[in-house]
């Protein structure tokens, strides 16, 4: 990393002024980017109802998904968990639940109410979709008129937690976007933001730098428990990752092996020690620092268990373009590829290939990625916001009953 | 690193001892360049012998098939066929430490020790006894 500060010696370091960044601060404390009302269904049979009322009222947005039936055990905890999560987001003023049955729902509804923000519970059995969507509507109606009057106050960074994930890699993130990003996310750890990576089968290869990097012994012993696991979890299959690490856009785009993947993708993870090791979408708070979660190197899969964890803004860099966004976080693009900036325009915010022939360095990028991070956090709409790219994916970890 | 004087970039390497190099716009064969390293390590003048597409990599040197290649300081991978210094290194030539079922002779399954590192095959030890491969 000290070698790749001389790359960037040329570059003017602006003086530039301190953020103005402001947020929506919710009743526990939490602060957010955004101010949506949630329609959250607790299963499949409930995605008609939920979407019945988010087309009715403007201003609210559904999360249909395809579990929440008989699922068991540490499955059935995570979708509870990324259900909770995603209603507790600080980005979420309110929420309605809506579930086929009064059990299920109530508890999903539970774990969202501890953040102390309004939640209105709905079930489907013994009312049907129509008079659920009529009385659901309802509380939807009164969540976003609320949540329309909040006003966005002065918030800091160290208020905030982010997460970060790259995809549709190809080489030109190893050398340029994620070194990039890299130092953006150094400066906002120190700043005092929590910032999530993962990627758990994407570190093959390069695993052994992220234990280094661990802040103590502990974490270290419990980062290569969960990634030692993983791999053990996948050879149970009798299979391997080759064919699907590195992927076929991958591969289109240079990268050969999982090894090269994975050591261009721990460039984005900066150079601060790694203070938290935690499982799929455990909840994260501010000042934690870097944090390492258990997850699938999915781009939809990863994100989501981002913003159930509670990150309220996510940087995604991409090589040959994927496209990922998330309904409730700002998902924020940087690439770096000069074919895919002109190619796919409308899908990037922020523009790097410039830092790829070395006309700028890595200091006046990490400028570029965090004057679009403050202006998004501010309110500007990312490419993902406006193409409406509202992935919402929960990681199944086995077969329901 | 400093850009030479008007020109940009064609092709970088991480470290300068990276056996691999990244094209960062098409490169076509017969043209000949100064490879500069992101660690400001001495450059490498390489005359492009194949079509190398950018994003993709090309041989600093000669690499033997077997040659463990490194990338970052970091290994990525065992050359599965020759590739002459400027030449095009990608799946048709090189493939991962992990998961190998012995297409290469002597080679065996790896898994992570419990460091989390990959055991090298026998076949990586026994190169590099002969020459730091």
């Amino acid at each position: 990393m000290a070698k790749a500060a001389k790359r960037s010696a040329s570059s003017a370091r602006g003086k530039a002024a301190p953020m103005q960044l402001t947020g929506y601060r919710r009743p526990n404390g939490a602060v957010g980017v955004r101010n949506h009302v949630v329609v959250l269904p607790v299963d499949d049979l409930s995605n008609a109802a939920a979407e019945g009322v988010a087309r009715l009222i403007n201003g609210s947005v559904a999360l249909p998904h395809p579990y929440g039936r008989l699922q068991f055990g540490e499955d059935l905890e995570l979708t509870f968990r990324t259900l909770s999560g995603h209603g507790a987001n600080p980005n979420v003023y309110g929420v309605v639940v809506i579930g086929i049955e009064p059990k299920w729902t109530e508890r999903v509804a539970e774990g969202i109410a501890k953040t102390g923000k309004p939640v209105e519970v709905f079930s489907v059995e013994r009312h049907g979709d129509l008079n659920t969507i009529n009385a659901a509507s309802r509380a939807a109606y009164r969540l976003v008129q609320e949540a329309s009057e909040v006003r966005r106050e002065p918030i800091s960074p160290s208020e905030l937690v982010l997460s970060i994930k790259c995809g549709e890699s190809d080489p030109t993130l190893g050398l340029a976007g994620n070194p990039a990003q890299g130092r953006a996310v150094d400066r906002l750890v120190d700043l005092g933001a929590s910032v999530i990576f993962g990627e758990t089968s994407e570190l093959t290869g390069g695993e052994h730098l992220i234990a280094e990097r661990c802040a103590t012994p502990a974490l270290k012993k419990k980062f290569q428990a969960v990634y030692s696991a993983y791999i053990r979890m996948i050879e149970d299959q009798g299979v391997d990752l080759l064919g699907s690490q590195p992927t076929e856009g991958n591969i289109r785009g240079g990268l050969s092996t999982i090894e090269e993947k994975a050591l261009g993708n721990i460039q984005k993870t900066g150079s601060r020690p790694v203070s938290g090791v935690i499982g799929y979408a455990e909840p994260v708070k501010p000042g934690q620092g870097l944090v390492f979660m258990n997850s699938s190197s999915a781009g939809a899969e990863h994100v989501t268990l981002c913003a159930a964890a509670g990150s309220v803004l996510h940087f995604f860099t991409t090589g040959q373009g994927n496209v990922v966004g998330h309904p409730l976080i700002p998902v924020i693009k940087v690439s770096p590829n000069p074919i895919t900036c002109s190619t796919m325009s409308e899908h990037i915010d922020v523009p790097l290939p410039d830092l790829l022939v070395g006309e700028i360095g890595l200091d006046e990028a990490a400028d570029r990625i965090m004057n679009v991070f403050e202006r998004t956090v501010n309110g500007r709409l990312t490419a993902a916001e406006l193409l409406r790219h509202n992935e919402f994916v929960i990681t199944k970890l086995y077969p329901s009953a | 690193m400093q850009k030479e004087a008007g020109v940009a970039h064609r092709a970088l390497a991480h470290k300068s001892t990276d056996d691999v190099a990244v094209a960062v716009s098409d490169l076509q064969p017969g043209e000949t360049l100064t490879i500069e390293a992101l660690d400001g390590g001495k450059p490498h003048k390489v005359k492009v012998l194949e079509a190398v597409p950018l994003g993709h990599k090309i041989a600093l040197r000669d690499l033997p098939e077997g040659h463990v290649v490194v990338e970052y300081g970091e290994k990525i991978g065992r050359m599965t066929r020759a590739v002459k210094k400027g030449g095009y290194v990608h799946v048709h030539n090189i493939r991962t430490l992990r998961w190998d079922y012995g297409d290469m002779p002597s080679a065996r399954r790896e898994t992570p020790d419990a460091k989390g590192r990959a055991k090298a095959t026998a076949s990586q030890k026994a190169g590099a006894k002969k020459g730091g491969r």
